[in-house]
């Protein structure tokens, strides 16, 4: 029987970035408050910035430091603002500071959610595995995390009947995707890394936007009344 | 040509900013000057992309399978924009108009941008972003009747399509990841040097990009089963951006299709491509040649007829033999004209009856007398009756898939399109042909009644004759445009067609 080596402190603590990246995707199930929910996206947002510093610094890309100060003040700061700019005051149980409860709005019980998320989570995990990938500057586990992250953030968009979580549940697939690139894309170019956060922000003012026109009309941010258009 | 290029990106960017501080008559002048413009400039590309790839600045690179959509866009600009005077002249006395045209013309102006500048793009990334920049302006654009039905839609588009382009992403990174492997880390996702590497790159990574490619653009295609944002948007968006949605913006996403498709196929060999096409291409056109037996809404109905045209589009790349690619290449262009015709017919239709619903409208043909003729043409178009360009593309694609031995998939296809056929001509003959005085009146539910006249208070009397000659002269220009691509294709467009055969091929 072959001997498993013990991995690198470089590969575990990537990996340990990266459970906490998955970790906060379903710390997203349970909030309660828009308020949360966007906290919890900042902070998976720092996550990932603090993985490409990590890379950055362990194989010598000095772009990733760049990449890595603009994703944070794009993700961290200014996306965080804007959305409690754009959603402050939304929703009928707004609080003392304009802030949403968007409780039950699952369609399934937190319990039944996190499950289907844990289900989804590990086919994503193992399945990632079979695909035989290998990263030049991060251990393949990242990869199979980033993997479940996006799974996750699937079931977060649709389980949730508010715009804002499906919203926030896109966002996160979007930091999902940022995660298995820094796995297998480090190098790309950092003009087009710079393109794709630029497109972020574009997106993330349009579906403000629109989450706006949606609680103007119904007043509320839930999509229980989005069921006019069928057939 | 590095000109006509830049000019083909500068001057709807310019007209969408010139729209946002000008008075409602000069931005309908710019909007529509620019649409011409831009149709003339991609005119203008055809016989040098007929001869040879034209690569420009590091980011632009324009072949011959880039201006066959570049011409099904700026062709549907150029029409769309000379529709809009007349179907924005109806609102010139409500409230707020000024505002509401500047906002309209501006994105109308931008959204023509972005579907012009993907096919120029010589990266994938590049191509990815301008993919996300077309959804996100026309999110905005579903929105602007600013009805519950086009709130709705909106979201529904903006959620759906965004998760779907998140999946696209994917396949940028791992296209980038496959092509880092022959050309180094510093490989910068252009296209050209992908694909002359493509035979050496790892296969899981590319099978990996070409799916998610395929569901990811596949869902902004309009492919089932990721379709379900594409009917509510197209019935809820103003009829101009319908008719762009449907004509131009699937086709962009189509296109990223076929660039991802070229790489896989030589990559991988025919197989896998055309397999995972064929099975999302019989799904789209089944599924919606079922829904068009049983329609209530003209606009949903065009809109499902758009997914049996982009199913029919993923069959005939599958089939793979020449003429079938040639067959796709020219639907593309055929199902720009006439559904952009069917969506413009549709939009006269809807303001003269002041109801979307099928059941509320009768005896068109003789209340428009040119547009009730017009959009009866633009159905029989649309069901691949001759002498129009649909009729010579599904022949071409059906010659194909025989001649690649894809006989069951041939029948079914025809099958399928026949039956979509049915639907179509039932409902057009209801709308159209029967007397008015033998309308079945039908129970309107309140909410679709207060959204289903575009936004727009009904005509006081159904008298006869056009809403405004605005709204026929471009659906005209696209019957005759029909009828030039079944009748007789011109020399320089055969030359166009066969040279992006040739690189679809994989022999170029």
């Amino acid at each position: 029987m072959a001997a498993v080596a013990a991995p690198s402190v470089f590969s575990g603590g990537a990996n340990v970035v990266a459970v906490g990246v998955l970790l906060a995707e379903f710390g997203m199930f349970r909030q309660a408050l828009l308020r949360d929910q966007v906290r919890l996206y900042a902070a998976q947002s720092a996550l990932i910035s603090v993985l490409a510093v990590i890379v950055a610094a362990a194989r010598h890309l000095p772009e990733l430091y760049v990449l890595a100060g603009l994703s944070a003040a794009l993700k961290v700061v200014i996306v965080p603002i804007l959305l409690r700019r754009l959603l402050r005051g939304t929703g009928r149980d707004s609080g003392e500071h304009g802030w949403t409860d968007i409780a039950g709005s699952g369609a399934l019980s937190l319990a039944s959610t996190v499950l289907l998320a844990i289900a989804v989570a590990a086919f994503g995990f193992f399945s990632v595995g079979a695909l035989a990938i290998r990263s030049p500057v991060l251990p393949v586990t990242a990869l199979a995390i980033s993997v479940s992250v996006a799974l996750v953030a699937f079931v977060l968009m649709i389980i949730r009947r508010d715009v804002a979580s499906q919203a926030i549940g896109f966002f996160s697939l979007e930091n999902a995707i940022s995660l298995t690139a820094l796995v297998v894309a480090a190098g790309l170019p950092f003009i087009l890394e710079v393109a794709f956060l630029f497109d972020l922000l574009v997106v993330v003012v349009v579906f403000g936007l629109l989450i706006r026109v949606h609680h103007g009309r119904a007043e509320s941010l839930s999509t229980a009344d989005l069921t006019s258009l069928r057939g | 040509m590095l000109v006509v290029i830049v000019a083909l990106l500068v001057v709807p960017a310019a007209a969408a900013l010139i729209c946002l501080r000008a008075p409602a008559a000069a931005a309908q002048a710019v909007t529509a000057a620019s649409g011409v413009a831009c149709f003339g400039l991609v005119l203008a590309l055809v016989p040098a992309a007929s001869r040879r790839d034209l690569n420009y600045l590091s980011y632009l690179r324009v072949d011959a399978i880039s201006v066959v959509f570049l011409l099904a866009t700026g062709f549907l600009y150029a029409c769309v924009a000379v529709y809009c005077v007349g179907y924005l002249a109806r609102a010139r006395s409500d409230p707020g108009f000024s505002a509401h045209s500047r906002r309209f013309y501006a994105g109308l102006n931008l959204f023509a941008w972005a579907m012009l500048a993907a096919p120029m793009m010589s990266s994938l990334a590049l191509l990815w972003v301008a993919v996300e920049v077309t959804t996100v302006i026309s999110a905005l654009l579903i929105a602007i009747e600013d009805t519950d039905g086009a709130a709705e839609a909106a979201w529904k588009y903006v959620l759906i399509a965004s998760a779907g382009l998140g999946l696209a992403l994917l396949a940028t990174v791992f296209a980038y990841y496959a092509g880092a492997q022959v050309l180094g880390q510093s490989y910068n996702l252009d296209f050209g040097p992908l694909l002359q590497v493509s035979g050496q790159l790892p296969h899981t990574p590319v099978r990996l990009a070409f799916g998610l490619a395929v569901l990811g653009f596949g869902t902004k295609m309009g492919l089932v089963p990721v379709h379900t944002w594409l009917p509510d948007a197209h019935s809820e968006a103003p009829t101009p951006v319908s008719a762009l949605l449907s004509g131009s913006l699937l086709a962009v996403s189509f296109y990223a299709i076929l660039r991802y498709y070229q790489v896989a196929t030589a990559a991988l060999g025919p197989r896998f491509p055309r397999d995972v096409l064929l099975v999302f291409g019989v799904a789209s056109l089944l599924l919606a040649a079922l829904y068009l037996l049983e329609q209530r809404d003209v606009k949903r109905m065009l809109a499902y007829s758009s997914i049996e045209h982009m199913g029919i589009l993923a069959i005939g790349v599958s089939f793979g033999a020449p003429i079938a690619l040639a067959g796709v290449l020219l639907h593309v262009l055929a199902h720009a004209a006439a559904k952009g015709n069917a969506f413009m017919g549709a939009g006269v239709i809807v303001t003269k009856f002041a109801t979307k619903r099928i059941s509320q409208v009768s005896g068109g043909l003789d209340l428009l007398p040119w547009s009730g003729p017009l959009f009866l043409l633009s159905v029989l178009a649309l069901g691949a009756m001759p002498p129009f360009g649909i009729f010579r593309s599904e022949f071409e694609i059906v010659a194909g898939g025989l001649a690649s031995g894809g006989n069951i998939a041939s029948a079914i296809l025809i099958v399928l399109v026949t039956l979509a056929f049915l639907g179509l001509a039932a409902t057009t003959n209801r709308m159209l042909l029967m007397p008015r005085a033998a309308q079945v009146p039908e129970p309107v539910p309140a909410r679709v009644a207060s959204g289903g006249a575009d936004g727009h208070s009904p005509p006081p009397a159904l008298q006869r004759g056009e809403p405004s000659a605005w709204m026929v002269v471009p659906v005209a220009a696209g019957a005759l445009a029909l009828l030039v691509l079944g009748v007789h294709p011109p020399a320089e467009l055969t030359g166009l067609l066969a040279r992006a055969v040739h690189q679809l091929s994989g022999a170029a």
